[in-house]
């Protein structure tokens, strides 16, 4: 395991410098700098004053250049300044990203459970098995920014009873749990079918395996073939699904934030590589990116200490 | 059972359902307010955006503002400078250009929330920063000009300027700056004051403000919290506390407002219109709707050196062929005022004897006959030497209301023989490149924003044409090019006689009307949504917010 790590961690660090330098240039290469805006709101603005303000803003330089120096500013802990908001891009960054990650943590953790009860269930017992596809179809086809606009029509326009959106004005945490019950249903119901049908085929396959029989044969309770043998070897292909919903955990659920007007990582990304918010944009990306490909690595070590077989081709 | 044994059951009863009214006017010692855009800076100078001047207008007195009624007023000055008051006068500049200089003089009572006055201190400051350039502050031109601050006392400033301008005592964004916070971080390093303003590092330090109100905290991208400024001594505001709610999508600031959470939309940055109208229809005793003619102007630019539309009586014919009222009845209920030219209905050098264009497809089709241009096989009109009449034809894309639009315009174009091809951009593509790089060819559907007797100066002079060689500068993007237009832009505003100046509007409007680099479509309404309770609130249609008049919201 060491010398998986060991092999990985540079390779995850190349990725991302490869991803900043890519997204660096996308962003820069796309129409439309700070100065031509500025162009359209001031009018009175001549070549010489545009010349100076690219100077000032070193849009004079080239694009790698820039980047070079934006990377050794990241490199001493600096990660710039954001031209949307007028504050340091990290300072930015964090209210989102702890937005992003009460949003999404709970309507994963909500999805998960839900998911993985349920697919256990049409596993374990067949006659569920229509139900649970019925439910996992259904919530897979409910596009979110329509739950979740009639989950506000429902809830809180007709009956009143919750908020239709944005966050709360007091530090409460039962107000603040208050604002999270649409956003957080819309997204889990969203996740949920992805759990059940691929805890279902995956508890299938393992419970029709030859040693499951055995155990059953040697009178081992049904509930401990379910939690103790069956579980534990069908999880190994939803922890590639949790890995890959650790990097949506803080890359946001824009349709959602955007819906419920709540502040995420999702509408921040948006926001930034669409204004041309160079630190911004490439601090949100390299954080989702470095998120998604530790949790990838973290999945893959959980993956090996549950099934020993795929450790040893190295 | 008799009156008397009913009397005290009833007056439980009343006394239980007055409860919830009695707490609902408890609480309305604050309002929420929801609009739907997020502020970067809250510096006043430094980046100019619709929201941040709506979030200012609670909470800075400018020195000057257009009123409801579109005349200047003096908000932090006591008597806006004129010719007739001594304010405003002549004189020539040291190198012997005509020049003049401007006055303004304090209001005595204006204080920053930490208590101290407003002083010409801060307006020297704010005339110092903006002089020089690497401190970035919007308005380049006015500081360029403004070449001596002069100061006789602590309420009185003069600036002297190198050129005559009519609209120099309206200051522009020239007011004051708290010296005694910003001055030494502006010393400290001139080029990044931007990123280290008190400002936006420390934003809720009441010495930076002076109106009725001062933000009291932030929530970046989310929204502000306003609270009573302690030290205002103008008429106390109603409200103890403004929230405001930034909420970009407006289907989710709809179902704020319907829920409850929102007490109003700020109509300078709301709904779009069609949605307010809707929601009128469906809530129209729940909320009051006013809907306010705006400085936003819809038209189409076209490119003026297109062989085809470099002929006058082909822009004519095109501006007859749309059916400008039918389109603004059917997609916006009748409430956007039919543009005759750029310049707003309220403004007062508007020349009403001017009409807007008809709709006349049979004027329009003598017109594109007399040009050479005949009706094909398959109705598109060809030339002499059979080239079509063909154009393309862009907007913004996703602007759902914009697309409607211009599908209309295609449609209505196609009838009289004009084809026309859809090709919309991204906003970003569309005014980062094709327009300001002129690399459209036919016609693009966008909006100016104007201002109260705005010289258009950027849009029609020739000298604005957008070229590699000056760097991209200047907005006339249909190239036009008329040496009598440059003349009345150069002379217009160094007349100080607004009543000499209006015959050069009135100049001005016709020839535009005639040439139409630009067909004027309409003027943009804003729909402003307020709760039955709330009175007092005067949009302006103008760029001074209606939040600057915060004073005279009242519940009723």
């Amino acid at each position: 395991m060491l010398r998986m790590i060991a092999w990985r961690l540079p390779q995850i660090v190349a990725t991302l410098v490869i991803l900043s330098l890519a997204a660096w240039l996308a962003i820069g290469a796309m129409p439309g700098d700070p100065i031509s805006l500025a162009m359209m709101a001031d009018p009175r603005l001549g070549p010489a004053d545009i010349e100076r303000m690219r100077a000032l803003h070193g849009l004079d330089q080239p694009l790698i250049a820039r980047w070079w120096a934006w990377a050794s500013g990241v490199l001493h802990g600096e990660f710039g300044y954001s031209r949307l908001f007028a504050r340091p891009a990290a300072e930015v960054l964090w209210p989102a990203l702890r937005g992003s990650l009460a949003l999404l943590g709970a309507a994963l953790a909500i999805a998960a459970t839900l998911g993985i009860a349920a697919g256990m269930l049409a596993a374990l017992r067949p006659r569920w098995r229509a139900p649970v596809d019925a439910v996992a179809l259904v919530s897979q086809a409910l596009p979110s920014f329509w739950l979740g606009i009639l989950l506000i029509i429902l809830f809180a326009v007709t009956l009143g009873w919750l908020p239709a959106g944005g966050t709360p004005d007091s530090g409460s945490a039962v107000e603040a749990a208050r604002f999270l019950i649409l956003p957080v249903a819309t997204l889990a119901i969203a996740h949920l079918a992805a759990y059940a049908r691929h805890t279902a085929a995956a508890m299938a396959e393992v419970l029709r395996a030859p040693w499951i029989t055995a155990a059953r044969a040697r009178g081992a309770p049904e509930s401990r073939i379910a939690f103790r043998h069956a579980l534990p070897n069908a999880a190994v292909p939803l922890l590639s699904i949790l890995a890959l919903d650790a990097g949506a955990l803080v890359s946001g659920a824009l349709i959602t934030e955007t819906v419920f007007a709540r502040p995420g990582m999702g509408k921040l990304l948006t926001d930034a590589v669409m204004g041309n918010d160079h630190n911004l944009a490439l601090l949100a990306l390299l954080l989702v990116a470095g998120t998604t490909l530790l949790a990838t690595l973290a999945a893959d070590l959980a993956q090996r200490a549950l099934d020993p077989r795929l450790g040893r081709d190295g | 059972m008799t009156v008397a044994k009913l009397s005290p059951r009833l007056a439980v009863l009343a006394l239980l359902l007055a409860a919830p009214l009695q707490a609902a006017a408890q609480t309305r010692d604050t309002l929420t307010i929801g609009m739907a855009q997020a502020t970067g800076t809250f510096h006043p100078n430094i980046e100019s955006m619709l929201a941040k001047s709506y979030i200012l207008g609670f909470t800075r007195r400018p020195l000057t503002a257009h009123g409801p009624d579109w005349r200047p007023v003096c908000l932090g000055c006591d008597s806006f400078p004129t010719l007739e008051n001594g304010q405003v006068a002549r004189e020539t500049t040291p190198d012997g250009k005509p020049g003049m200089h401007v006055t303004w003089r304090l209001r005595e009572d204006l204080r920053w929330g930490d208590g101290r006055p407003v002083t010409a201190e801060d307006l020297r400051f704010a005339w110092e920063a903006g002089r020089a350039f690497e401190t970035g502050f919007g308005g380049a031109e006015f500081y360029r000009s403004a070449y001596e601050f002069l100061s006789d006392g602590p309420r009185s400033v003069t600036l002297r300027f190198d050129k005559l301008s009519f609209d120099a005592g309206s200051a522009g964004n020239f007011e004051p700056l708290p010296a005694h916070i910003d001055r030494a971080i502006w010393e400290a390093d001139r080029r990044n004051y931007r990123s280290r303003t008190a400002y936006d590092t420390d934003t809720a330090n009441p010495g930076l403000w002076n109106g009725p109100y001062r933000i009291a905290a932030v929530q970046p991208g989310a929204g502000v919290t306003l609270e009573r400024n302690e030290s205002w001594a103008g008429p106390a505001p109603a409200f103890r506390r403004i929230n405001i709610r930034v909420v970009e999508n407006s289907a989710a600031l709809e179902a704020q407002l319907l829920a409850g959470q929102l007490d109003m939309i700020a109509g300078e940055l709301g709904l779009s219109l069609d949605q307010a109208i809707a929601l009128e229809r469906r809530s129209r005793n729940r909320f009051r709707f006013e809907y306010r003619t705006g400085l936003v102007w819809e038209h189409l630019d076209l490119r003026l050196d297109n062989p085809i539309l470099s002929d006058v009586r082909i822009r004519q014919a095109l501006m007859l062929a749309i059916d400008r009222p039918r389109i603004v009845q059917s997609l916006f209920d009748g409430r956007q005022p039919i543009a005759a030219t750029a310049i707003h209905p309220d403004d007062p050098m508007i020349d009403k004897a001017l009409a807007p264009w008809p709709f006349d497809p049979a004027r329009a089709a003598t017109l594109l006959e007399e040009a050479g241009w005949r009706p094909g096989p398959d109705g598109i009109r060809r030339n002499a030497e059979g080239t079509r009449l063909a154009l393309d034809l862009q907007t913004t894309a996703g602007n759902r209301s914009r697309e409607t639009v211009l599908q209309v315009i295609q449609g209505m174009w196609r009838a009289t023989g004009v084809e026309a091809r859809i090709a919309n951009q991204p906003p970003r593509v569309l005014f980062g490149e094709t327009l300001s790089q002129r690399r459209f060819q036919g016609a693009v559907l966008f909006a100016w924003i104007s201002s109260p007797e705005n010289v258009p100066r950027s849009t029609l002079h020739s000298d604005e044409i957008p070229t590699a060689a000056r760097n991209w500068s200047g907005q006339n993007y249909p190239g036009y090019s008329n040496p009598e237009m440059d003349a009345l832009l150069e002379a217009l505003p160094q007349e100080l006689d607004a009543e000499k100046r209006r015959p050069m509007w009135s100049r001005l409007q016709a020839m535009t009307h005639r040439d139409l680099p630009a067909i004027p479509l309409w003027h943009r309404a804003e729909p402003h949504v307020w709760p039955q309770w709330l009175d007092g609130i005067r949009p302006t249609g103008n760029m001074s917010p209606s939040s600057l008049w915060v004073t005279d919201w009242r519940v009723r």
